[in-house]
């Protein structure tokens, strides 16, 4: 008789419950790859991360590891504290765009150019979540917003920072990639990413960044399925997936 | 770098070796005048002691590196003065909220503003009555010597691991940039609570998280509410009180860190010309010993209250005091230091009652 293994299921690391999350919400891929990534690697139980303010504040209701939630743009700084007396464990921050690219631009840019050694999980979906759909430094030229109703125009409001492009001029930062969550291959791409962001991570080479493009239909005011189209057809366009920065060849 | 166990140190250094001798081994911190010489200290001597000086970005940087080191079980603390401690009010909120041990050192100077770099006292609001936002309470140590400096610096982290709160060493430029004979002494061993609420990797436990956000109002309250027992059980445990010469006095003063010392010189003086005067000196600001002054100024018609500020722990001499006696004050600010004289002149006027 033929037995059937089970080849796909929760990863330990993902608390099985419901989350908060909207429908269509990017925050679930995410957090999916990066529970998955945790189990991959066998480092649950010396791992810690850095929650932030935003829409992904209660992500430790979801992850099992020991998780701080951090004040509104110093996961960096946090996490800083935590890999300084424990330098043997893993350590990551999961911020959201307002998070890192707005009030938190001063803890990333220095937790990057410092080399601190820890992995960054930095979702952007170009608006402030959690209070309601507010125009965020990532927000798209002419994108329309609660703050920005007619569009974002660079007069008004400058333009959208390129994070992942601006922190790989930093010698610290060793590791830094641009993936998005809107199609499965773009997945199965993001999921490599934040695999060898760890992996640098744990081999003590220094900083290591993954910026994800996730989708926010809510507030985007778009169905699921918009959103996913509106990622490949207006953001990877200002915001170019890839690698910017990955040490030089390993053995491996 | 050899530390003799005898050694003539500024405050700033007094406060970063105790720091050490007491097993801090993780210091983040940022530049200001008054206070540099202790992060300069520990980037010197946390080397030899295999541990941690980190130069932060900013204040606000270095508290969360605090937040983050303190959460992961170690004795950590950050140092700065006024300006810089303004910026670490929100991640000082955390800390308390938190529940996360730690030292904060403010070496006051003159305000408000980017103000000055002279010594001053107008802090002790910020200090003692919250500084940051919501409602919560930090231990509040105030030094008037360098050996006083060295010793609340020690005991500051036992107090912090013993209410996991954050506490701070509230000084002035004056303390920490005079130079005194100071000996290093351990408080006795403390029974302090385990730290297994920290942050290490959920290694054959279930994990820890380390939070301040409650959505839910009841359970917002019960955390309130539990927090402030803790300051209740600190009203009850940790009042610190120096007083001096109140049993035959006339007239009592109060005042705190430097300001005291130069008051006692003061007193000396007025003695000597008969008018009997004693002295209150409240070394912690928080929790406040308002009993101890309320007994010592119940025996009296006049308390005079001497700051470096216009009139900040005068309010709480006021709650203290209750209407028993009259109370004065005499205040210098912006970085100017009252003279013995001044106090002396301020002392017959009142005790005159005369202009």
């Amino acid at each position: 008789m033929m037995t059937m293994a089970k080849a796909f299921q929760r990863p330990k690391t993902l608390i099985p419950t419901q989350t908060h999350y909207c429908p269509g919400c990017g925050h679930g891929i995410v957090h999916r790859i990066l529970a998955e990534v945790i189990d991959e690697l066998g480092v649950r139980e010396r791992i810690a991360g850095a929650a932030p303010v935003g829409c992904s504040a209660l992500m430790h209701r979801y992850m099992d590891c020991d998780m701080y939630e951090s004040s509104h743009g110093r996961a960096p700084a946090v996490m800083t504290g935590f890999k300084r007396v424990h330098p043997d464990k893993l350590g990551f921050t999961y911020q959201g765009d307002g998070d890192l690219a707005a009030i938190g631009t001063a803890e990333i840019v220095h937790a990057a150019g410092r080399g601190e050694k820890f992995t960054v999980i930095f979702v952007n979906n170009a608006i402030y979540g959690m209070t309601g759909g507010q125009m965020a430094p990532t927000t798209l030229i002419g994108q329309r917003t609660t703050t920005s109703p007619y569009g974002r125009t660079p007069e008004a409001a400058g333009y959208p920072i390129r994070m992942a492009e601006l922190l790989s001029t930093l010698e610290g930062a060793v590791y830094i990639a641009r993936v998005a969550v809107n199609s499965p291959r773009n997945v199965i791409e993001a999921r490599r990413a934040i695999k060898r962001a760890f992996e640098v991570q744990i081999e003590g080479r220094g900083f290591s960044m993954v910026e994800v493009l996730s989708p926010c239909p809510t507030d985007w005011r778009l169905s699921p399925s918009e959103a996913m189209r509106f990622i490949e057809e207006k953001m990877i366009p200002y915001y170019p997936l890839g690698e910017f920065k990955k040490p030089e060849a390993t053995r491996r | 770098m050899k530390v003799a166990e005898r050694a003539l140190l500024t405050g700033n250094e007094a406060i970063a070796e105790a720091a050490i001798q007491a097993g801090c081994r993780h210091f983040f911190g940022y530049p200001i005048t008054p206070q540099s010489e202790i992060p300069e200290y520990m980037s010197r001597r946390m080397p030899d002691v295999g541990g941690v000086y980190l130069q932060a970005e900013s204040e606000v940087a270095a508290i969360n590196m605090v937040f983050g080191a303190a959460g992961a079980g170690a004795r950590a603390m950050t140092s700065s003065s006024s300006p810089g401690i303004s910026l670490m009010q929100e991640g000082i909120s955390y800390l308390a909220a938190a529940e996360l041990p730690c030292l904060i050192v403010n070496m006051m100077r003159g305000g408000p503003g980017l103000g000055g770099i002279q010594p001053s006292q107008s802090d002790y609001f910020q200090a003692t009555k919250g500084g940051g936002h919501g409602d919560y309470r930090l231990l509040v140590l105030a030094p008037s010597t360098v050996q006083e400096a060295a010793d609340l610096t020690m005991l500051s982290f036992d107090l912090a691991d013993r209410y996991r709160n954050p506490v701070m060493v509230l000084g002035d430029g004056y303390i920490g940039q005079m130079m005194e004979p100071v000996r290093f002494v351990k408080p006795g061993a403390a029974e302090l609570p385990s730290k297994d609420w920290a942050i290490t990797g959920a290694e054959g436990r279930p994990r820890n998280v380390i939070r301040t956000l409650s959505l839910d109002p009841e359970s917002l309250e019960a955390h309130n509410l539990h927090l402030h027992r803790k300051y209740e059980d600190m009203r009850k445990n940790e009042l610190r009180v120096e007083m001096i010469g109140t049993d035959d006095a006339e007239i009592i003063i109060a005042a705190f860190g430097i300001v005291a010392r130069i008051v006692k010189t003061a007193i000396r003086v007025l003695r000597e010309k008969g008018i009997r005067v004693g002295l209150v000196r409240p070394i912690t600001l928080f929790p406040f010993p308002y009993e101890a002054l309320s007994e010592a100024a119940g025996r009296v018609e006049n308390v005079l209250v001497v700051e470096m500020n216009m009139g900040q722990m005068v309010e709480d001499v006021k709650l203290g005091v209750c209407g028993r006696s009259e109370v004065h004050f005499y205040g210098r600010a912006g970085g100017m230091v009252p003279s013995y004289e001044e106090i002396v002149r301020e002392v017959e006027r009142i005790h005159g009652g005369g202009e």
